[in-house]
């Protein structure tokens, strides 16, 4: 059956009807007696109203349905108008008058019935359900139609006021669309084309538009699909319903008339308005709704599962794509379930279905649930509808994430989650800068300077020290730890620093490690004051003195430096028999020496000058001084080469370095220690070296503060014991081998040369250990400076 | 109502690797693949011929496996969701997706399209994934069956017109 196409008047006509049929106000179904004694009413045979009742598909279905009853109406109409009963007819009988039905009591039913032929006997025989009788109607109609033909003009007389009349809300169930579509009459159906209530939603869309373009659009849209729904329906016609409908017709008709006078304005209004919402619920529709609603979930503020609301609608007996699509349509928050409000779209929906409407793509306004979440508008429909015939305008189609947030917030964190793992596992490559810190912290357990303190003035410090290394062997209070413990803080000046640890390192505790760790200067000169310091008080000592506290900021570290050299020299070479030499060896100042690339050369030369002023002074009488000078050119020597290695500045380099320049550096160390402090390059080269020939100082400057005497003597010790120690404590006057006439001065020389010899071999390690130290830190001070000067290279 | 799988003819664009013609395509096929590996949906763009994708994505389908297989043995739950590129061809590059319950999206776009960037194909398979959601969660939708869903298509559409 084709979609039913109504004009204005059959709209509001049938709606009337339909409303005076809907004595139980279900908005949707009318009662079957009422729409039977409408029919009777329309003075149709028997056969005729159940021909009428089974193509509209109410006796399938078992009740009237609106679009049931409007097909039926139509039908009437066409029976009436002498048109052969068909499914077709209803849309092809061009200027249908409105169906009559006779009015039997009151003025509205006569006005109706004046309309009708009254062929009283088809209401007595619509009494009843009444089969089809598809072939009797024809004769029927024949006698209808010429019935017909005169209530026609009557009909149109009528016209002009029925749809005056138009059920704007006296037919709860029809949406105001029907409203909508019944163009203001312009007299006789004849003018009027028959719009299906496809067309009829096209204006919906456009609630603004003014009827006549709804109009046009109607006349421009077929009938839609779904009207072969109407086909479904059709299969139940409630011949039943029909031939009650007569009697109650008549009853009804003043209700309907009343309450179509009421509307009569408001339609007016409204038609001359904008178009109004033809999707609003009206109350009692909702009234309705609700009590499904409730039959289904008692709790109104509850939610119907899924399941449940499938049943319900399934009963609707739409296809199940449609109620797919209105359930779409209705879901708003798309949680499965239904509430109140959205049921109540979704039933209005499937009225509207069921009337022949077509789904829209977009939820209307008015059916959309009057949630807080919702007030910004989204419709369910997503995507740009076909035609906006829905209340609610094209509106920004939200997308369904904001229905949907939980599950579109996961899959961002799902996937940036997983993207920010794989982040984390690339970065997290750690610097190898640091790493020295654990090396050297542990190198030096007992060291109980952990950062670098800065001075140790005290030369019983450097005793101390001597004694400690004596006694540990690896006893390096000193400040070597606390330069290890402060990898980061490298800086330029950090590199002589470490290299001043390195050189007091190992050495005794009195040495300021810290010393040669603060860049301070001050602190440097305080060390190596200290250490000589120290080599005075341990003459004898063959530990080499705890590295004396840098005298002065600038000079402490020149001075560190130099010891450190002079460390490194002789560690180089051998055990850190030549660390004896350069604590013992006042530093003296060889700022011209230094030039380094380290700025702290030219402040470690300084405090070289002091230390040597100081250290001479302190050992007068030693022979080294006499190595003092050959340090001195050693040192110069060294100093150069140091400082192109400081330039080269590689680890490499060091360690070649410390394997050259600890010759050299033995006996420089024992008179230079200004001069490895000079070579901050060669820092930890030096360091090592200047360390190793006395055992106890890591610290360049430790060893050149220590005092010339204890330098010499561990000078003289150390070098006795090795071959290059010999050699370079040949210069010096060797005390030992003075004593060594004796046999038992010998002896005691050996066994001190020989405990001299193992403090210096720990020294050594030591001193390699914070030489690799000081070489990372030489490293991460590299680092920072082409950090600091990245255009350097450019 | 639903369009259907033969919905393919509705996404008008005239999307041709044509460049510059038009407004720039996203995605010249989108399929949804159920877990037992029958397609749930597939749609793509007119002009091409829609055998040849149907093609892709059914070899695709192997590649998918493949990535699933290697991916989620022990970690099925930290496997990520998106698969990324496939496999190219010469013309067209297909882009996996697969949601946790192995139902999988599988987007084959122009190679041409050189604007689009990986950050856009996972938000569009996000898009997909939501509307996929949608549609389950509807009741009268019987798992298995193709997708029908009118808001399916036109988000569908969405993609495969124009930029998102």
């Amino acid at each position: 059956m084709e979609g039913l196409t109504l004009s204005d008047a059959e709209q509001k006509y049938y709606s009337d009807l339909f409303s005076y049929c809907d004595i139980e106000s279900t908005k949707k179904v009318v009662v079957n007696g009422r729409v039977l004694e409408l029919f009777r009413a329309a003075q149709l045979p028997n056969d005729v109203v159940l021909q009428i009742m089974e193509l509209c598909g109410a006796t399938r279905l078992g009740y009237f349905g609106r679009s049931q009853f409007y097909i039926a109406l139509k039908l009437v109409a066409v029976a009436q108008s002498g048109f052969p009963l068909r499914v077709e007819s209803i849309n092809t009988v061009k200027d249908l008058p409105l169906p009559r039905f006779v009015a039997s009591k009151n003025e509205q039913e006569s006005r109706h019935a004046a309309s009708y032929s009254s062929d009283s006997e088809n209401q007595g025989s619509y009494s009843g359900v009444i089969p089809p009788p598809p072939g009797r109607g024809q004769v029927k109609k024949g006698s209808v139609s010429h019935d017909t033909v005169q209530p026609r003009t009557s009909a149109d007389a009528q016209e002009p006021a029925s749809p005056v009349v138009s059920p704007q809300q006296s037919p709860p169930t029809s949406p105001h669309t029907w409203r909508k579509h019944s163009r203001h009459p312009s007299g006789g159906n004849s003018e009027r084309p028959l719009a299906g209530p496809g067309p009829f939603w096209s204006p919906f869309g456009e609630a603004q538009s003014g009827s006549s373009a709804g109009d046009a659009v109607w006349s421009g849209h077929s009938p839609p699909p779904p009207q072969e729904n109407w086909v479904s329906f059709a299969d139940t016609p409630p011949t039943s319903t029909l031939l009650t409908m007569h009697p109650a017709s008549v009853q009804d008709q003043t209700t309907v008339r009343t309450v179509a006078s009421a509307t009569t304005a408001i339609e007016i209004r409204r038609q001359s308005s904008s178009y109004d919402d033809p999707w609003k619920i009206t109350d009692e529709q909702r009234q309705y709704y609700v009590n499904q609603f409730k039959t289904i979930q008692p709790d109104l503020n509850g939610f119907i599962p899924g399941s449940a609301a499938k049943e319900f609608f399934t009963k609707s007996k739409l296809p199940i794509l449609e109620l797919s699509h209105i359930w779409e349509l209705s879901d708003f928050d798309k949680d499965g379930a239904l509430t109140l409000d959205e049921f109540c779209a979704a039933f209005h929906l499937v009225v509207a279905r069921k009337n022949g409407y077509d789904l829209p793509e977009k939820l209307p306004e008015s059916l959309m649930p009057k949630l807080i979440d919702l007030e910004d508008s989204a419709d369910v429909g997503d995507q740009p509808g076909e035609v906006g015939y829905s209340g609610s305008p094209a509106e920004a189609p939200p997308s369904k994430s904001p229905s949907m947030p939980s599950l579109n917030q996961t899959w961002p964190e799902l996937n940036q989650s997983s993207e920010w793992e794989t982040f984390s596992e690339r970065s997290s490559s750690s610097q190898t800068l640091t790493q020295f810190d654990s090396n050297i912290a542990p190198a030096d357990p007992d060291t109980a300077i952990v950062h670098p303190v800065p001075i140790r003035m005290t030369p019983s410090k450097i005793h101390m020290q001597e004694m400690e290394l004596k006694r540990t062997g690896s006893d390096h209070t000193n400040p070597t730890s606390p330069l290890l413990v402060k990898p980061s803080d490298l800086s330029e000046e950090n590199k002589i620093n470490s290299s001043v640890k390195f050189a007091s390192g190992n050495t005794v505790d009195g040495y300021s490690s810290s010393d040669s760790f603060t860049s301070d200067p001050e602190q440097i000169g305080s060390n190596v004051t200290r250490q000589r310091s120290h080599s005075g008080t341990s003459p004898d000592n063959t530990a080499p003195p705890p590295p004396p506290p840098r005298p002065q900021p600038s000079h402490s570290r020149s001075s560190s430096l130099d010891m450190n050299r002079t460390f490194t020299v002789t560690t180089g070479q051998q055990q850190a028999g030549v660390v004896a030499h350069p604590p013992a060896v006042p530093p003296r100042p060889q700022p011209s020496q230094a030039p380094g690339p380290a700025v702290h050369r030219p402040v470690d030369a300084d405090g070289l000058i002091t230390h040597t002023s100081t250290s001479p002074q302190q050992i007068p009488e030693q022979p080294n001084f006499a190595d003092f000078s050959q340090f001195e050119v050693f040192a110069a020597s060294n100093v150069n080469d140091e400082q192109d290695d400081e330039a080269e500045k590689h680890p490499e380099v060091l360690p070649a370095e410390k394997a050259s320049d600890p010759a050299s550096s033995l006996r420089v160390a024992k008179t230079d220690s200004k001069t490895e402090e000079k070579t901050a390059a060669s820092a930890p080269a030096n360091v090592s070296k200047g360390t190793t020939p006395l055992a106890p100082p890591p610290k360049p400057i430790r060893r050149r503060l220590k005092s010339e005497d204890e330098l010499r003597p561990e000078v003289d010790e150390h070098t006795q014991k090795t071959g290059v120690l010999a050699a370079v404590l040949a210069s010096q006057p060797s005390i030992p081998r003075s004593v060594g006439k004796d046999k038992k001065a010998i002896q005691a020389s050996i066994r001190r040369n020989k405990e001299t010899n193992t403090v210096l071999a720990r020294l050594n390690s030591e001193l390699q250990q914070q030489l690799k130290d000081v070489l990372e830190e030489r490293i991460s001070l590299e680092v920072q400076l082409e950090q600091l000067r990245p255009f350097s290279h450019l | 109502m639903g369009r259907g799988l033969g919905g393919r003819v509705t996404s008008g664009g005239s999307r041709d690797a044509v460049p510059g013609a038009g407004p720039p395509k996203m995605a010249v096929c989108i399929a949804v693949i159920a877990k037992e590996n029958y397609p749930l949906y597939i749609r793509s763009t007119p002009t091409e011929n829609e055998l040849k994708f149907h093609y892709m994505v059914h070899t695709s389908l192997d590649v998918v496996d493949e990535k699933i297989s290697a991916m989620g043995k022990a970690l099925v739950d930290q496997r990520e969701l998106y698969l990324g590129l496939l496999y190219p061809t010469e013309d067209y590059k297909v882009y996996g997706y697969v949601t946790n319950s192995k139902v999988k999206f599988v987007m084959v776009v122009d190679s041409s399209n050189t604007a689009l960037r990986d950050n856009e194909i996972r938000s569009m398979f996000r898009k997909l994934h939501n509307s996929y959601t949608d549609v389950m969660c509807n009741p009268f939708y019987n798992p298995g069956d193709r997708i029908q869903s009118r808001a399916f298509d036109n988000m569908v559409t969405s993609m495969m017109i124009q930029v998102c």
